[in-house]
């Protein structure tokens, strides 16, 4: 049986976190080929509806990747992101879709190691959880 | 042998509600169904709901009687939080309740079942309608009716936001009080209305009263189930739409049981048959013998006639007189007759109008003191009211935290579900003789399940009211031989 | 000249809408005498029939409320989307799924169980269930089948226009068909009433604050607010701000906050998800634990934001 692959979209918020993904990528670290980064200036310009769209165009789960709290280039968009995420999360989960599909980090330019870690860790645990779009019907937690 | 029917598929198209005879060797009537072809799921989907959301999302179930819905809703939750609402916030929601029953009933009268009548039993269908309704009885009774409708409707908005869904119930009162100038302005329109509902009767008076087809109906026996009768009463056995105890009747008229609603389990069960989306309503007591009437059968039947039936009197002096005259003239209670309905309705107008006028002049109801906020947790609440069609129930359990995790409701049309099968049974036996299908036969069945008034939307909490519906006859090897559709 | 054709159907449907129609009261008579009404199930006699017979595009408008839930409704739908030049959603339950689309939040299989054998009234020893095809002895009496999930109309057929509300008030009814066989014929999709927020013309609009600080969502049975105040300065949640205008502020003046039956402004991909944002902005904290408090003071956050619309959300063929 083929392993299951999930696709993991991130979003990365220009300043800090893809900053991060760019040099694990100069020196030439891997990272899963499952994530897919997607660039934003601020993860507080990050609508829940973006979050939403990845999933129903196949992600089985989606990363926010954002400035550390205090350290946002927009002064608080990271904490804007925060609260819709707590919001976001809870709602997920009244959906009967697992809420660790989704996940919210904040990291900095030079923080590529716990980077690549992140990916890899999130990728076993989605991988773990199957796909999200599953053709039966059941109400299991997804 | 079994035989797969098929029905033509536009015949599958019909929605909502559909009729289907089977006959015997000699072309005789077998057995007829009544079916409810669509469900909603309203039990499971309010699951997972906050409580304070309920009125408003139950009473999307109907949107021919949302006013019941969210007064059922709305008591539930009081008794769920075990608040009491101020005596202001009581008599606003009567208030609003009692137009609503008004305006429900008038409807019914001059635009859906009392057109059966009013334009002639046997006039031709497209007759049969407010058109036929205004050819008759002129123009300006028409205009008067429609006139009045809104005017109650506008009523109804100014209490709770809305002339279609009232949004003003919350646990422990109402959102919004009256102000005097509220007063002022419904009391007008309120002795409008007790003036039309007086006109009305006496429209009754000439038109049913004098024609000579509704009088054989009324006293046909084909038409009489010897059933038993439920309804609210208040504490002196009186009629009340609100609030009250849960009376029920025998066949012969005797008091059988009398309960607080939140005893309904002990007395109520329900049917599941094969070839219906609607749950049937029995008395558990007696408990299911089939679709038959009399005294050892469970059916019972709700409703204007049912409500009158249980009732030792009517509570204001208007619809007493009226009352009595009804009873006169059909002989005594409890009255089994199905087109006893249309009368009883019309008694229930005038009650309303009546009811209205005594609680806008009623100095407490323009108290500002409408609400108590509940302080006990949330856990369990049944809430009735008698909607235009008959006693509803709604019960809800909820956690701690006010979050539902149980609901059931028991709706007007699922308690004369059997008896409106049986009415169906006894108008197609006696229009289908020896394999003749009579003409008309369409009319006939629909005019006596109309009387009941049933709302399919109710019934399983779903579809609509006035519905097309189709018919099927089939013959003794159960092949589809006739087929109407409306 | 002849009057163009209106034809009005529902699906499943309260009859609510229907209402809406037949509320216009008086101004029926106004649009009676420009149009043409072929085909109206709840309030007149019709056939079948008569609109296979059509030609197709000879109706000029249908209005469709309802949401769509059993085979039959796809396939009127279809009827009349073949027959018509225009069609028009008419209400929630047709725009954006409606109220019964919660129902997908749960398996159809569930939904039957735990009404005919679960239900606590219910006597039911031989756990019997409606059958689509049942009957006692010989007899086979046919019941239609259910879809797999509660849809929007748009999701079975083309969909021209939009008249939002659960239901739309009757004015909206009326200036919707006579928008829509006037001269100037709307563009194609056009929700048929206001552009803004449903905050723009509420008159308790000037005490909303600029900045709302949040730090637990009160509910409606917690205490009683204030009949002038924007609800959201009083701590209540009230979807004004992300809803669209023009239901006269019916639930406002009822003195309880919006539930956002009139659904989405424009550009919108997921009422849901633009709510949550707003909703979210309210909070200032900057305490991730306590915004998980905060984020658990909203009871049934995916009730009260999909409300009308779980069927048209973007994860609706996730959920079911
Ligand atoms: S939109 Fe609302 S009023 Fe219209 S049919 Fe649906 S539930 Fe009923
Ligand atoms: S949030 Fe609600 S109460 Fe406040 S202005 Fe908007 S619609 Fe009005
Ligand atoms: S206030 Fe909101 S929920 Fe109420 S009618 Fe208007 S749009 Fe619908
Ligand atoms: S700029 Fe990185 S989170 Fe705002």
């Amino acid at each position: 049986m083929d392993l299951f692959e999930p696709k993991i979209i991130g979003f990365l918020c220009n300043w800090c976190s893809y900053e991060g993904v760019d040099s694990a990528g100069r020196s030439q670290m891997t990272y899963p080929h499952n994530f897919l980064p997607v660039k934003v200036m601020c993860s507080g310009r990050i609508d829940t509806q973006f979050i939403l769209k990845a999933f129903s165009e196949g992600a089985d789960g989606v990363i926010v990747f954002g400035c550390h709290l205090g350290e946002c280039h927009y002064k608080d968009g990271n904490y804007h992101m925060m609260r819709r995420f707590a919001l976001l999360k809870k709602l997920l989960s009244e959906l009967a879709i697992k809420e660790e599909r989704i996940q919210l980090e904040w990291i900095s330019a030079n923080e590529k190691d716990k980077f690549v870690m992140i990916i890899s860790q999130m990728v076993e645990k989605i991988r773990g959880f199957g796909p999200l779009k599953i053709s039966t019907k059941s109400n299991q937690h997804r | 042998m079994k035989r797969q029917i098929t029905i033509n598929p536009l015949t599958r198209l019909q929605g909502h509600g559909k009729i289907s005879i089977f006959l015997d060797e000699g072309g005789n009537v077998e057995r007829a169904y009544f079916q409810a072809t669509e469900l909603r799921g309203f039990e499971k989907f309010c699951e997972g709901r906050a409580v304070e959301e309920m009125p408003a999302i139950t009473q999307k179930i109907c949107g021919v009687c949302p006013t019941a819905h969210h007064t059922a809703s709305s008591k539930a939750l009081d008794r769920l939080f075990n608040v009491e609402p101020p005596i202001a916030a009581k008599k606003i929601r009567e208030l609003l309740y009692n137009a609503f029953m008004f305006e429900d009933h008038l409807l019914h009268f001059y635009f859906l079942g009392g057109c059966d009548f009013i334009a002639g039993i046997d006039a031709p269908r497209e007759k049969k309608n407010i058109f036929g309704v205004i050819e008759k009885l002129g123009i300006e009774t028409g205009r008067k009716a429609i006139e009045i409708r809104k005017k109650v409707r506008d009523l109804s908005s100014r209490i709770s936001g809305s002339p279609l869904y009232p949004l003003f119930g919350v646990a422990g009162g109402v959102s919004k009080p009256l102000k005097e100038n509220d007063r002022n302005y419904m009391k007008q329109i309120i002795s409008d209305a007790l003036e039309f509902a007086v006109f009305t009767l006496k429209i009754f008076e000439d038109v049913f009263l004098k024609n000579k087809a509704y009088l054989e109906m009324i006293t046909d026996d084909n038409y009489k189930l010897k059933t038993y009768y439920m309804g609210l009463v208040d504490q002196d056995n009186k009629l009340n739409f609100y609030d009250g105890v849960i009376r029920i009747i025998d066949p012969y008229g005797r008091e059988f049981y009398k309960f607080e609603a939140g005893d309904y389990l002990n007395h109520l069960a329900e049917l599941i048959v094969s070839w219906n989306y609607s749950k049937i309503l029995y008395l558990k007591n007696k408990g299911w013998n089939g679709f038959v009437d009399g005294i050892e059968s469970g059916i019972y039947r709700v409703g204007p006639l049912a409500r009158l039936n249980v009732s030792d009197a009517m509570p204001t002096p208007l619809a007493q007189i009226e009352y009595e005259k009804m009873l006169n003239f059909l002989g005594g209670k409890p009255l089994h007759n199905a087109f006893a309905y249309h009368w009883a309705r019309l008694i229930e107008v005038l009650y309303s109008a009546e009811r209205m006028s005594e609680l806008i002049n009623d100095p407490e109801i323009t108290s500002q003191y409408i609400r108590n906020i509940p302080s006990d947790i949330p856990s369990e609440g049944v809430g009735v009211c008698e909607a235009p069609r008959g006693i509803l129930f709604h019960h809800y359990n909820s956690d701690g935290r006010g979050i539902i995790k149980n609901v059931n409701l028991l709706v007007a049309t699922q308690n004369n579900y059997a008896a409106i099968c049986m009415a169906v049974q006894k108008a197609a036996s006696k229009y289908i003789k020896n394999g003749i299908i009579s003409d008309g036969i369409l009319n006939k069945i629909e005019t006596a399940f109309r009387t009941y008034d049933p709302c399919i939307a109710c019934a399983t909490h779903m579809n609509l009211n006035e519905m097309p519906f189709s018919l099927c006859i089939f013959d003794k090897d159960n092949i589809l031989i006739k087929e109407f559709m409306e | 000249m002849e009057k163009p054709k209106i034809a009005l159907y529902w699906c499943s449907s309260c009859g609510g809408c229907d209402a809406s129609v037949i509320d216009i009261a008086e101004g029926i008579l106004e649009i009676a005498s420009n149009i043409d009404i072929v085909f109206w199930p709840i309030a007149m006699d019709f056939k079948y029939d008569d609109i296979e017979k059509m030609r197709d595009g000879e109706i000029y408008l249908s209005l469709i409320n309802g949401s769509i839930q059993m085979d039959e409704h796809a396939r009127i739908a279809r009827l009349l989307r073949q027959k018509s030049r225009f069609i028009a959603a008419h209400g929630s339950c047709a725009h954006l799924g409606g109220i019964f689309g919660l129902a997908n939040l749960y398996d159809t299989a569930d939904i039957l169980k735990h009404i005919y054998i679960k239900g606590i009234s219910v006597k039911n020893q031989d756990s019997i269930q409606p059958n689509l095809i049942a009957g006692e002895d010989e007899q086979q009496l046919i019941l239609p089948a259910f879809l797999d999930s509660v849809k929007p109309l748009n999701n079975m057929i083309g969909v021209d226009y939009y008249i939002p509300g659960c239901p739309p008030t009757p004015e909206l009814v009326k200036s919707g068909i006579l928008r829509i066989i006037s001269e100037d014929i709307p563009p194609h999709g056009t929700v048929l009433t206001e552009k803004k927020a449903l905050c723009d013309t509420c008159a308790r609009k000037d005490s909303q604050p600029d900045k709302i600080h949040i730090d637990e969502f009160k509910r409606l049975f917690e205490f009683q607010w204030d009949e002038s105040l924007c609800f959201l300065a009083q701590g209540l949640i009230c979807l004004g701000p992300a809803t669209r205008g023009g239901c006269l502020s019916r639930c406002i003046n009822a003195n309880m906050p919006c539930r956002g039956c009139f659904g989405p402004t424009d550009n919108t991909a997921d009422y849901g998800a633009k709510t949550l944002s707003f909703l979210a902005s309210l909070v200032q904290s900057r305490d991730k634990d306590e915004m998980e408090k905060i984020a658990d003071s909203i009871p049934d956050i995916a009730g009260l934001l999909y409300r009308y619309c779980l069927p048209s959300s973007l994860l609706k063929d996730i959920i079911k």
